[in-house]
């Protein structure tokens, strides 16, 4: 039986070459990971553009990411979740992410807020 | 209750280290235990000794560092983001090679242990985000 | 209840807007920083936000910018203090920034 632990959720809010939060946040949640702790990914606003398949970041002189987030899912990360209404205005097609994704509408997403111990944003 | 701060932003990049010092004081004020302050992203600049404003400017590394000495506070530098900025320790600058080091006193260099650690073990997580 | 903070202005940034999609009752706002030019009566974000949230804005961030006189009535203004207060009356803290 597990001691209770506690959850956290993690939401990603920037474009992924802004500057170094995209790999920032990659580098906590790997890490919170390795201390088992409970994690959900919320990837809203801009920062479902990191996301999206086929980023050739080499092309401006950024380490690829994009190669390392669909290892996520192995890392025991409980859910990969993304905002519904920042892919629609963005116009992107869930189903062409580089990773499988849990779509959320608004009012899912915003439950998530109430349903983890802790938050860490970026 | 303990208290774990992020702070997320440099001192002059953006105003969140300086809002995050008035938080810190305000809550040792009132009596709170501040368990942790961690320094991430562009946060670490906060860390450096050889910051050298004008007088009649604030200098954030010296108001954390007077704060640290005062209230025994931990002041936890992320080590990955501080050696891509250039903010190391003696041990961190002879490894690779650099001639100098410039952490100030009473910041400690560690990794995201220590910030996964405070999310698990805080009964609060308060984070200063920046223009990053 | 979740504490969201603000820190840049809504007129030219995005963090006010993307925390509105996502907040719900029980939450309190606090704008912060820049985030405090939509505590005015002139940004019109505000109107929109459910009664149940309570918005605050950090009055030192208020006094600094000159602008406390012209307050939303909406919004409550709190000192350091305060806000330390509030971050411990709310369970968890999300920072849009």
């Amino acid at each position: 039986m597990n001691v209770h632990t506690k959850t956290l959720l993690v939401v990603i809010n920037a474009s992924p070459y802004r500057s170094t939060r995209a790999r920032d946040a990659l580098d906590l949640v790997l890490t919170a990971a390795a201390f088992e702790i409970p994690l959900t990914l919320l990837f809203c606003g801009d920062g479902v553009f990191q996301l999206v398949a086929d980023q050739r970041a080499a092309a401006i002189g950024h380490k690829d990411l994009a190669a390392t987030l669909p290892v996520l899912p192995l890392y025991d990360v409980k859910r990969i979740c993304v905002e519904q209404a920042a892919l629609a205005e963005r116009d992107l097609d869930p189903a062409q992410l580089l990773l499988p994704v849990e779509v959320l509408g608004s009012a899912e997403a915003a439950a998530l807020f109430h349903h983890h111990d802790q938050i860490l944003s970026f | 209750m303990n208290i774990a701060v992020v702070v997320y932003g440099s001192p002059t990049g953006s105003p969140a280290s300086m809002s995050a010092y008035r938080y810190v004081c305000a809550a040792l004020e009132l009596g709170h235990r501040v368990s942790r302050v961690f320094f991430y992203g562009e946060g670490v600049h906060n860390a450096t000794r050889l910051a050298a404003p004008p007088q009649d400017e604030t200098s954030l590394p010296e108001c954390w560092q007077r704060l640290a000495r005062s209230h025994q506070l931990e002041l936890i530098v992320c080590i990955a983001a501080a050696l891509r900025r250039g903010v190391l320790n003696d041990q961190e600058a002879a490894r690779h090679g650099r001639d100098a080091s410039n952490l100030a006193p009473g910041f400690e260099l560690s990794g995201l242990g220590q910030l996964a650690d405070a999310a698990l073990n805080s009964d609060r997580l308060i984070t200063f985000g920046g223009n990053g | 209840m979740v504490l969201h903070t603000v820190c840049h202005s809504p007129y030219q940034h995005g963090a006010l807007r993307q925390c509105l999609r996502l907040i719900s009752a029980p939450a309190a706002l606090l704008l912060m920083e820049d985030g405090v030019y939509a505590a005015t009566r002139a940004a019109a974000e505000l109107v929109a936000i459910e009664p149940a949230i309570e918005i605050y804005a950090l009055q030192a961030d208020l006094d600094a910018r000159g602008i406390s006189a012209t307050l939303n009535p909406r919004v409550t203004p709190i000192d350091d203090r305060g806000f330390v207060e509030l971050s411990l009356h709310c369970a968890r803290m999300q920072a849009w920034y």
